[in-house]
């Protein structure tokens, strides 16, 4: 059976180059999405290195690096929960309460070391696989079922420390974790990021559970009747998402030698922030690892260049509120034009 | 000498409110076409949502070769052997062609995909099928009826025993029908029983081997091939006798031109569009698929950006640019993809007939003066005859025939002056259909006009006044009523390439 269908338009029947050709544009369209927030980064970088002199300094670029690295891990975590279509709340208290029980194992119990950063990270994906429990099978949607999270675990975090920061200063080797330089000049905590972005890279684009998060986002119902267990995989996504947590918990619990039961409300915000200046669709079904890392970075270099040129704090906010906004908004117009 | 594939005894489902099976029975035999047919909710997606694992039924046995199974997911479904085409489109729009064909069942290495392995199964299945598509394709840049092909080749790919297809064609063109007619010939020859369903009565003659009817939910009976005759089908249908309408005739009085579009043309596709529409009449609107029908009704309404071109209601030129305009000027449009962009899906029933025209039912506060709307969505109901338990009835569970008539109701509802139908009666079954005619008609004899797009000719001759006949973006004909046949409006329609190169766009 070789005849050849003729479809729509007749045209393409002929000459089958405008869908190759189809499939080539929209590849450089995905990829000028990514050079478009690759090209902000680059001009906010030159900015700033002319507006201060300061700016770009190895010791700079490398402090830049590690404010990333905490943001930087959250984001690449939520990036999967928000190509589902879902959204993680809990990701800032959580890794709060992951890095106080880091605190709690190292210090109060004095487990070894490993045992003790691990258990911090289960932590962090034992409330990933709540989430996942409460928004595939119990059916909350996710904005509710994580902003309980985020509740939960800002109390447990401050209920268990007793309200004080609990110090690892008898810990040897814990500090190591972000601030050690196996690559001298560069801090672990950075190292940790990058090695993360790539295993979050393969997950997302070579794996199973990285297509399920596509599928899911795209069309969940459609997915489920292809015989996808819908169920299982959302769990899955929403504990990934929670180990990540967890790593961040324990990285920043390293890099400040502490845990700090008040620390954590609004890390999440910036977390998803980076993530949509990444080009992550709030509406699922679209985003990119690289993206969110840029999108990290963005906020990061925004921020430190700020605060180099002494501009307050409180307009520092103000400038990253409308850097979201103009991100949004380029994508949306972009997306709105490859529509039609 | 049939051997049987696949049998189905007194099966029962209720959903609240409603039965929507009662007692049904059906047999399957090996390399057979099944043709399941009745009217808009009279059970027959919930059946085959039943033999592919998505409802659990509530009495009765299925048997398959000979062995009873019990099909608790769609899963199962599949590796019983059991593949559907559900009515309702089942894709992901942001994946790939190949990955949706094989979602689920990726090729893999451990944990990671191969990519590669999987375009290449992809690429020899479309190349087995005849289906002219790049794998690598994303799915949501696909028209409508190449998404349709995409799942054809999907189900077809689990080589399956028992194969569903419910409604299948309704969003293909003749040619593409064409061409899934002759994969499921090459399915026959294997071995495979087809349950088929449609509410395109010419189809039956064409690949039906046996003809099942349900009719509320009901097995009414099943007719051989040899006696096999479309009235009597129609009849066990709907239990009555059906009249077929005439074509409308040429000796009426004209109205005055109500809607005149001149030198229409997007960046895409339409080209010096113009044409006229005159009051109490019913513009027909023919062409292949991808001829720039629905854009050029979406170009009217504001919802695509014109290049350049004018719109003149009641012979005053008007602006606009957002389908609100539109409807401020009296100009409603029924969307071609209700699911997509003409329902709310999640909200009942009476929300979504009231959705356009909730200012007439609201006072000067705002507020919403509902025992009057309801009423007039009751009144709907019946005249559309909308199958649902109650206005109060979500939506996403009426039969997908039904949520059509909703989609419809909402702009009669609506009370404007041009109404732009977009395959009206896409999945509607032929009881319906000659409803939705003669409502059509009402219209028009009370003043409004119409422009109906439309993909069934005999649809489009038996209630256009003049038929306009759109290939590649322009309009290649407009053709009063009596001139017009099928064959005349096929040739103006494959009149292409000659001014405009395609490459252009
Ligand atoms: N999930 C559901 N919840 C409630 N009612 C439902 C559900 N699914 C179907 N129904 C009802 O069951 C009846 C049969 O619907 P079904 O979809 O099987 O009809 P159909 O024969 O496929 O019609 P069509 O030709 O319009 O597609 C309808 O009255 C419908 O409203
Ligand atoms: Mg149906």
């Amino acid at each position: 059976m070789n005849a050849t269908p003729v479809t729509e338009t007749p045209a393409e029947i002929k000459n089958p180059e405008p869908q190759r050709g189809g499939g080539a544009l929209s590849f450089l369209r995905a990829q000028l999405q990514q050079s478009l927030a690759f090209a902000t980064l680059v001009v906010l970088l030159i900015f700033f290195s002319f507006a201060s002199n300061n700016f770009f300094t190895w010791s700079n670029i490398s402090g830049i690096l590690l404010s990333t690295a905490v943001i930087g891990i959250l984001a690449l975590g939520t990036t999967f929960v928000i190509i589902t279509g879902g959204i993680d709340l809990s990701i800032g208290t959580g890794m709060t309460l992951a890095a106080v029980m880091t605190g709690i194992f190292l210090v109060n119990l004095q487990l070894p070391l490993v045992v003790g950063v691990l258990g911090g990270i289960a932590t962090g994906a034992l409330m990933g696989f709540v989430n996942g429990v409460n928004i595939a099978i119990l059916k909350l949607p996710p904005f509710i079922a994580t902003l309980a999270m985020m509740l939960i675990a800002q109390g447990l975090a401050l209920v268990i420390s007793g309200v004080r920061p609990i110090y690892f200063s008898g810990v040897t080797g814990f500090k190591n974790i972000a601030l050690g330089t196996l690559i001298p000049g560069l801090p672990n905590a950075v190292l940790i990021l990058f090695v993360l972005a790539i295993v979050a890279y393969l997950m997302l684009s070579k794996t199973i559970l990285g297509r399920y998060t596509f599928a899911i986002g795209s069309n969940e119902e459609a997915s489920r009747l292809s015989g996808v267990n819908t169920r299982k995989w959302k769990i899955m996504i929403y504990t990934v998402a929670g180990v990540f947590t967890g790593i961040a918990g324990v990285v920043i619990a390293a890099r400040l030698d502490s845990a700090q039961p008040q620390l954590g409300v609004g890390y999440e915000l910036q977390a998803i922030a980076a993530v949509i200046i990444g080009g992550t669709s709030l509406l699922g079904g679209r985003g990119s690892i690289m993206g969110t890392l840029i999108g990290a970075l963005i906020m990061s270099v925004l921020i430190n260049g700020l605060r180099i040129m002494s501009i307050q704090t409180e307009w520092q906010n103000v400038v990253v509120g409308i850097v979201i906004l103009v991100a949004v908004f380029t994508d949306s117009l972009r997306q709105r034009r490859s529509a039609s | 000498m049939p051997t049987q594939l696949l049998a189905v005894h007194g099966i029962s489902k209720s959903f609240p409110g409603v039965q929507a099976l009662k007692d049904v029975q059906f047999e399957l035999n090996r390399g057979e076409v099944l043709a399941l047919v009745g009217e808009n909710g009279a059970g027959k997606s919930s059946l085959m949502k039943i033999l592919s694992g998505i409802y659990t039924k509530d009495a009765g046995s299925i048997s398959l070769e000979g062995a009873e199974v019990d099909i608790d997911s769609p899963k199962t479904a599949q590796t019983l052997g059991i593949s559907i085409i559900h009515q309702e489109m089942n894709l992901m729009p942001h994946l790939t062609i190949a990955q949706n064909i094989y979602i689920g069942r990726e090729p893999r290495g451990g944990v990671f995909l191969r990519e590669r392995a999987l375009n290449r199964k992809a690429t020899e299945l479309l190349q087995r099928l005849g289906i002219a598509l790049d794998p690598r394709e994303v799915v949501g840049n696909l028209t409508v009826a190449k998404q349709q092909m995409v799942e054809i080749a999907k189900a077809l790919s689990f080589d399956a025993k028992v194969l569903i297809m419910d409604e299948p064609t309704s969003a293909l063109t003749e040619s593409e029908t064409e061409t899934l007619f002759r994969l499921i010939e090459g399915l026959k020859q294997r071995g495979t029983g087809v349950i088929y369903i449609s509410h395109r009565m010419e189809e039956l003659r064409r690949i039906a081997d046996r003809v099942t009817v349900l009719r509320d939910g009901q097995y009414i009976g099943s007719l051989e091939k040899h006696e096999l005759d479309i009235t009597r089908v129609i009849d066990m249908m709907v239990g009555r006798h059906l009249e077929e309408g005439a074509r409308p005739s040429s000796d009426r009085h004209r109205g005055d031109v109500v809607l005149r579009v001149q030198g229409l043309s997007t960046r895409h596709l339409l080209d010096d569009v113009s044409f006229e529409l005159r009051r109490g009449e019913i513009l027909g609107f023919a062409g292949l698929m991808g001829a720039g029908r629905t854009e050029v009704a979406r170009a009217i309404i504001g919802a695509d950006p014109i290049d350049s071109g004018t719109v003149e209601i009641n012979g005053k030129q008007v602006r606009i640019s957002q389908p609100s305009d539109a409807v401020r000027h009296g100009v409603g449009y029924l969307s071609e993809d209700r699911k997509l962009l003409g329902l709310l899906l999640e909200q009942d029933v009476n929300s979504n007939i009231l959705l356009a025209s909730l200012r007439d039912y609201t006072d000067a506060l705002g507020f919403v003066h509902t025992p009057k709307g309801k009423q007039k969505s009751r009144e709907y109901v019946k005249s559309l005859r909308i199958k649902t338990p109650s206005i109060a009835a979500t939506t996403k569970n009426l039969s997908g025939g039904n949520q059509q008539k909703v989609v419809i109701a909402k702009w009669l509802a609506r009370d404007c002056d041009i109404l732009i139908f977009d395959e009206p009666t896409r999945g509607i079954d032929v009881g319906a259909k000659e409803e939705i005619y003669r409502l059509l008609n009402d219209l028009v004899a009370q003043g409004k006009s119409i422009i109906m797009i439309s993909s069934e000719l005999p649809e489009v001759l038996r209630l256009s006044h003049r038929i306009v006949v759109m290939a590649n973006g322009r309009i290649t004909g407009v053709l009063e009523n009596e001139d017009a046949s099928q064959a005349k409006i096929m040739d103006h329609a494959t009149r292409m390439g000659v001014e405009k190169e395609y490459s252009s766009r």
